[in-house]
């Protein structure tokens, strides 16, 4: 099963999304911000990114940046998690390389089958 | 989702913590936009979280707070002292929202739209060049898509016909066309057709790049909003065009029939499914709220730990676990030689319990910022309110106080940091005639000394009359008109019961609960509270506590058979009497002479009736002199034990009250001592 990195800086999303997706049989990594993600990324290949993209020290955007200039992340699927309905953060994401997005508030059955889309 | 909702309103509180102190922090001439920006990163969590969560009240008052920060924080509107007063004010009612969702409360809807009222005012008001926002989100987002899906939404359609031709990039982003097609397949009937003409030779063939392009026909009456969905994400990553059919213009290969489940799907004036989710979670939420409330109750008694201290403990026990091991070898087959072998895994026994236990309570203090955190706040409400300038410093936050105490002490210490704050620091005009800096400063400090921490309000205002005090005292009939008291007297004529210095109550100063209470609660906690002023100059209250409520240094004495603890904290010297310093003073009892003061006895096996006392000859005994409350005297007792710290165990608890004593401990031949409270035994032995 596919292993997906998860990350937020508020604790209650990141358990929520790491339960969700762990009940769907996925392998989970949390990290608490881009700092973090980019370190865990490193040391392990995930097949899909999901992050916040308001964080501090390494918001979402910078990290999905940084990530998509290593090798082993160039075709991966990367989703941002934002409430920004503005058009400004999805666009500065996808500019960075991300796959999508999806728009906070979500539920668990949207966050599997956004996820089921980009895994397959 | 209800397991998360504890994490979710923990974490909100200390969003709204660290919302409320960046938003006192802000200054006004010189915004800091990291303050800023952490103030708006909070607001947004929150809002993601309850939206998440299903906490939609909360998500949609929060979001006109994060539109307003939003526009502070690029700089499209100026912050002003009024935005940061209407900000505070929303931080406290989402406070109160939160806490009567988590304790399944009622919300105080009225509370709500009065602050939701000054936020919109605040946000239309003319410091904006931006047009007005919608304030909820969702209302936003269903409105742009019913207008999208409106002109095929409520016709019937047979299909459509799209093409797609991704940019060469299109890979690059993670997006896989062949995915986004498999779920247009399951919109309905999908038949593709790949154009390979913009395929370059096999050589010059980049494998990262997406060269083919697509013509796509779907069956089915499908809304539109459902087809732009899947190309949502590479809307600017393709070259798309698609077109409806209707069911007049015949497809070249497909029945006019639609799909059964197609048509199920197709509501008229489908909302994207972002506007329809609250709805849903509000609905679960219902069903969660009483599992909710039922874990917020556990909630309370929790304690957060840095996992610096837990990672400590863990290495003790280790420590622990390898000294036990290696005593185990040396007991199992022991011989002489091995003694010095023994000794020495003792001596590291002892040594290791000792860190273990130092670990353990560790566990359980906590910084006093804990406390000292809400006086920003309030400074600055009290303040505004009574029109003074006034500058708190907090010093020594991270000093670290036993769980217990620091809940304890914020009451107390509220009520003297509004004393200073309302009686002490003077109005601006009044400070600039007594030549003092127009701003007034208190300052909260706390500090570790000995075995107890202080912690001391002062301020640089006006100090207290002593002339007055008396006058007042005397007035209220606490005093004798001729009496005559010592600077200290006279000042701790405030804590006496019904005493108050303010000429008249303010709606600040609390009513009814007077520093008497103040004093009673520090005691209570077995520390003491004194006061140093100045006239003109201002005033410093400093409050004496123990380090921890459940662990005492003691010094261990022996009555006979029984042995006693006496606080360490509270003997000043031991020493044996000499017979010509003895006196008996009538009326007073026994007494002896040290350095030209007079000191009453207490013979420890009178007051405790104990029968195999040693010594009941004070030359042959031993003298502890010890303090409690300011009142000196000695305790005759056999011998002195040693010293050591003892976990105390409540008497009241395991059996009842008993004058002189304060508790109990348990040594280790296990046998019970008592602790003594001298306080309460000079008190005894006045009697």
């Amino acid at each position: 099963m596919a292993t997906i990195l998860a990350v937020d800086d508020s604790a209650s999303m990141r358990q929520m999304v790491s339960f969700t997706l762990k009940g769907a049989g996925y392998n989970v990594v949390e990290a608490v911000d881009g700092v973090d993600a980019l370190s865990k990324a490193k040391a392990q290949t995930f097949d899909c990114i999901v992050t916040d993209v308001n964080m501090p020290n390494k918001d979402g955007i910078e990290l999905i940046k940084d990530l998509r200039a290593m090798s082993n992340y160039k075709f991966t699927p990367m989703l941002m998690l934002t409430t920004e309905a503005g058009m400004d953060k999805k666009q500065q994401g996808k500019e960075a390389g991300a796959t999508g997005w999806i728009v906070k508030p979500f539920n668990p059955d949207q966050l599997l089958k956004t996820i089921q889309k980009v895994l397959g | 989702m209800a397991q998360f909702h504890q994490v979710f309103f923990e974490e909100s509180f200390e969003g709204l913590d660290a919302m409320e102190s960046g938003l006192l922090n802000l200054d006004m001439g010189d915004v800091d936009a990291d303050e800023i920006n952490t103030i708006f990163r909070a607001a947004h969590s929150i809002k993601g979280g309850s939206g998440t969560f299903g906490f939609t009240a909360v998500s949609d008052f929060t979001h006109v707070m994060e539109t307003l920060l939003d526009e502070m924080r690029d700089g499209r509107r100026k912050v002003t002292q009024q935005a940061v007063d209407v900000l505070l004010g929303s931080v406290d009612c989402l406070r109160e929202m939160l806490k009567a969702i988590q304790d399944g409360g009622e919300i105080d809807q009225q509370s709500v739209s009065k602050h939701q009222m000054a936020l919109d005012s605040e946000l239309n008001g003319a410091s904006t060049a931006e047009p007005m926002q919608l304030p909820a989100q969702h209302e936003t987002v269903g409105s742009v898509a019913i207008t999208s899906s409106q002109p095929f939404g409520s016709e019937q359609i047979s299909g459509w016909t799209i093409a797609f031709s991704p940019h060469l990039s299109l890979l690059k982003t993670g997006n896989d066309p062949v995915r986004m097609f498999r779920e247009l397949a399951t919109l309905g009937d999908l038949t593709v057709t790949a154009d390979l003409r913009g395929l370059p030779d096999i050589y010059q063939l980049d494998p990262e790049e997406c060269h083919l392009s697509w013509k796509l026909d779907l069956e089915g009456n499908v809304p539109a909003s459902e087809v732009d969905e899947i190309f949502d994400w590479v809307e600017d990553d393709c070259d798309l065009a698609k077109q409806p059919i209707f069911p007049d213009q015949a497809f070249t290969h497909a029945s006019p029939v639609s799909n059964p489940p197609t048509v199920e799907n197709a509501k008229p004036a489908e909302i994207a499914p972002v506007s329809s989710q609250p709805v849903t979670a509000a609905t679960e939420h219902k069903d969660a709220k009483k599992e909710e409330s039922k874990a917020a109750a556990k909630g309370s008694s929790s304690i957060r730990v840095d996992t610096g201290k837990i990672d400590t403990l863990i290495n003790m026990v280790g420590e622990l676990v390898i000294t036990q091991s290696m005593l185990s070898l040396v007991g199992e087959h022991f011989e002489l030689s091995k003694l010095d072998q023994l000794k020495n895994g003792l001596s590291q026994l002892e040594r290791h319990t000792r860190e273990l236990q130092e670990s353990v309570m560790n566990i359980r203090m906590l910084p006093i910022s804990f406390v000292f955190s809400r006086f920003p706040r309030l400074a600055h409400d009290i303040s505004g309110k009574l029109g003074k300038k006034i500058e708190l410093r907090l010093v020594g936050e991270h000093t670290e106080v036993d769980k217990t105490v620091v809940e304890l002490l914020s009451d107390p210490l509220v009520h003297l940091v509004r004393n200073s704050l309302d009686h002490g620091i003077e109005m601006p005009e009044a400070r600039l005639a007594a030549g003092k800096p127009e701003t007034g400063t208190v300052t909260l400090e706390a500090y570790h000394r000995g075995g107890n921490i202080v912690i001391e309000v002062s301020d640089d205002g006006k100090g207290l009359d002593r002339d007055k005090l008396k006058a007042k005292a005397i007035e209220k009939g606490l005093i004798e008109p001729d009496a005559i008291l010592t600077d200290k007297q006279t000042y701790e004529l405030i804590f006496m019961p019904g005493f108050s210095t303010a000429e008249k109550l303010t709606d600040i100063s609390g009513r009814g609960v007077g520093m008497d209470v103040v004093r009673r609660n520090i005691q209570a906690l077995g520390g003491n509270i004194e006061i140093i002023s100045t006239l003109g100059k201002g005033s410093t209250i400093s409050i004496h506590l123990p380090l921890t409520l459940a662990i005492l240094d003691g010094q261990s004495v022996a009555v006979g058979d029984e042995t006693y603890i006496v606080p360490l904290g509270s003997i000043i010297e031991s020493l044996h009497a000499k017979e010509e310093s003895l006196n008996r003073v009538v009326g007073r009892g026994e007494t002896f002479q040290l350095r030209g003061q007079y000191l009453p006895i207490i013979r420890m096996h009178e007051i405790f009736n104990v029968t195999t006392a040693k010594h009941t000859k004070l030359t042959e005994g031993l003298l502890v002199v010890v303090e409690g409350q300011g009142v000196r005297c000695g305790l005759f007792v056999d011998d002195l034990l040693g010293q050591q710290q003892v976990v105390i165990k409540s008497l009241e608890a395991n059996y009842r009250r008993v004058e002189g004593v304060s508790g109990a401990t348990i040594l280790g031949d296990g046998s019970v001592a008592l602790i003594l409270d001298i306080p309460g035994l000079v008190r005894l032995a006045n009697q």
